[in-house]
């Protein structure tokens, strides 16, 4: 009995640190790739963030730009959007589920939010280049559809299940003696959900937005479908753009290995990384602070 | 002691993966350890039907990898025995991996040493199997007034100097700029022989990843221009029309006679020289039996051409 016991535990264990080396090492391999930018051709980190002069050679001699300005802008922007359109959805339909309608959301919603998750990002693309490209174009009766607010829509409807979800858990979570002393005090229902449930339940909430954010970031083909992969600043939501995910996608097979183009992609996605890491940390600091001032 | 069992069987299972990979690794090498022999055995692919046997990998540009794709569904029907992996993935991956051994045919638009370091780029052998012909594209409302643009208006029109399709003769509409990525070998031909190497305006044009995008963003969008290789226009498309430049029509004809400037060489590099199947499929995709099939797919056949280019050699 004990040696089996091992044997499972020692199993285990291996599986565990197995998963802990691989992020680690594809965080290396992520630094030891994208640093190259600044180590091997020499280019400062203030330009790399903050030029908007995008033209690195496509060979080993270096000497180009390699200002990525534009597409963290896009990227933010799309995103930035993105979540204004989908948190109030996701914070009514988390209300909805959580204390409105428990029943109804069981059978019906639950399901349908967790059928949304599943949902490959290939088809919201596509569904937004047919649906939502055209459409914007012709209701703004514009030169083309492809714009931040077609990128935005689509990642909004992508992230609204994450922000639903995670805020309905923190929702239903919270204590029954919340609702209970407030109702007691003679508080009409929507004052229970407005004093207290949405204020106790705001770690939570904000967990729900920022993992949503952090796909948002992440997600590299439904954006480059809609938004144009133009290489200019957006003027408006109206207007085309770039983001890092889309510019990393279209030449990451044409660049010659180890060129400047190629490694100041790598720098491209190191800097994802350190984003969706930031995010993470953010995501940690909030909880623990909901965890202590319960 | 059913768990043990399927303990067991996992790890059969695992023991069995690695050594079909490692049979597939020796396989891909039988070809070079038995290049003398390979000699005899391509010979007798291109004339009989005794075919090859062994394996081939092969990745690299987008713009080849339709017609190779179409050239093997003939060369395994008289090769039943050879087994061929075909994959797309860009000139630059296609060059690196064959380098670097890690395929055997590298499929790429542009000559090595554009996108290989020295000596890297000096393992390699070329084999140019076609030439591929680039067209300026328009969506058809711009061409039915205009039909033919000088090299000056091109370059304007593409460095974004001109912006509306009446300034050179067509419609009243805004020019719409579709273009493909800057590492793309289609773009760097363009860019090379109808911009005379001006660089397009990406800030005010829309990219597409691939070709087939291109000629549906264009075909979709009003005064929008943009280019292709033939290869792409075989499929009549009513949306979409070619513009000729300084009056000569984009054809396989115009670019045999050197009287059309917008054309490459499609390359495949092998490491070393060719063997086994490699050396088979390349053979017979430069037979005079396969260009037949290759001029209808809207690819030009090498050996037809009457003007030739040298190797630019690596960018400054």
């Amino acid at each position: 009995m004990a040696k089996k016991e091992t044997v499972w535990r020692g199993l285990i264990a291996a599986c565990g640190l197995f998963l802990i080396l691989l992020t680690v090492s594809i965080g290396v391999f992520l630094c030891y790739k994208g640093l190259g930018t600044f180590t091997l051709y020499k280019h400062s980190v203030w330009e790399f963030l903050f030029s908007s002069n995008w033209n690195p050679a496509d060979d080993f001699q270096g000497g180009g730009q390699v200002g990525a300005a534009i597409f963290i802008v896009g990227s933010v922007s799309i995103c930035l959007l993105a979540l204004l359109i989908a948190t109030p959805f996701s914070l009514a339909a988390a209300i909805f589920m959580a204390v409105i309608s428990p029943r109804v959301s069981n059978r019906l919603l639950q399901p349908a939010v967790e059928i949304f998750v599943g949902i490959p990002s290939v088809v919201y693309g596509w569904v937004g280049l047919t649906v939502l490209v055209p459409l914007i174009q012709k209701i703004f009766n514009l030169q083309y559809g492809y714009s931040v607010l077609a990128g935005g829509i689509v990642l909004a409807v992508m992230i609204f299940p994450t922000i639903t979800s995670v805020s309905a858990d923190s929702i239903r979570n919270i204590p029954l003696q919340y609702q209970e002393a407030a109702y007691g005090l003679g508080s009409t229902r929507w004052q229970v959900i407005r004093r207290v449930l949405v204020p106790a339940a705001r770690p939570g909430i904000l967990t729900g937005v920022i993992l949503g954010l952090a796909r948002a970031f992440g997600e590299a083909l439904a954006v480059a479908m809609v938004i144009g992969k133009m290489k200019a600043f957006p003027t408006g939501i109206l207007s085309p753009t770039n983001n890092l995910t889309a510019a990393i996608a279209s030449d990451m097979g044409g660049a010659a290995d180890g060129g400047e183009y190629n490694i100041a992609l790598w720098t491209m996605a190191l800097l994802l990384l350190v984003i969706s890491f930031a995010f993470i940390l953010i995501v940690r600091k909030i909880s623990s602070k909901g965890v202590r001032e319960r | 002691m059913k768990k043990y069992l399927s303990i067991l069987m996992v790890a059969a299972m695992l023991i069995g993966t690695t050594a079909c990979s490692s049979g597939t690794n020796a396989s891909s090498q039988t070809p070079s350890s038995q290049a003398g022999s390979s000699e005899a055995a391509s010979s007798a692919a291109s004339s009989s039907e005794a075919g090859v046997t062994g394996s081939c990998t092969i990745s690299g540009s987008s713009a080849l990898y339709p017609l190779v794709k179409n050239a093997l569904d003939a060369f395994k029907q008289t090769n039943p025995d050879a087994s061929v992996t075909l994959n797309a993935g860009g000139s630059g991956t296609g060059l690196k991996q064959s380098a670097d051994g890690t395929v055997d045919i590298g499929m790429s638009d542009v000559f090595a040493d554009e996108k290989l370091t020295e000596d890297q780029a000096k393992t390699l052998v070329d084999h140019k199997v076609c030439v591929i012909t680039m067209a300026p594209i328009v969506n058809a409302d711009v061409a039915e007034k205009v039909t033919s643009l000088t090299t000056q208006q091109l370059i304007d029109i593409f460095t974004a100097k001109t912006k509306n399709w009446k300034e050179v003769g067509g419609p009243d509409e805004p020019i719409t700029l579709v273009t493909r990525p800057s590492t793309s070998g289609t773009r760097s031909l363009f860019k090379s022989y109808a911009l005379n190497g001006a660089e397009e305006a990406s800030n005010k044009s829309l990219e597409t990843d691939d070709s087939g995008t291109l000629l549906q963003t264009v075909s979709q969008h009003k005064g929008a221009i943009g280019y292709v290789a033939l290869s792409y226009l075989i499929q009549p498309n009513e949306n979409i029309k070619t513009m000729a430049i300084d009056g000569v029509e984009p054809t396989l004809e115009n670019t045999y006679a050197g009287k059309y400037k917008v054309w490459g060489y499609e390359h495949m590099y092998t490491k070393g020289d060719a063997a086994g199947v490699a050396k088979a499929l390349i053979d017979y995709m430069q037979s005079d039996e396969y260009g037949k099939i290759m001029e209808g797919l809207g690819y030009n056949v090498a050996s037809k051409m009457t003007v030739e280019r040298q190797d630019p050699g690596p960018k400054k």
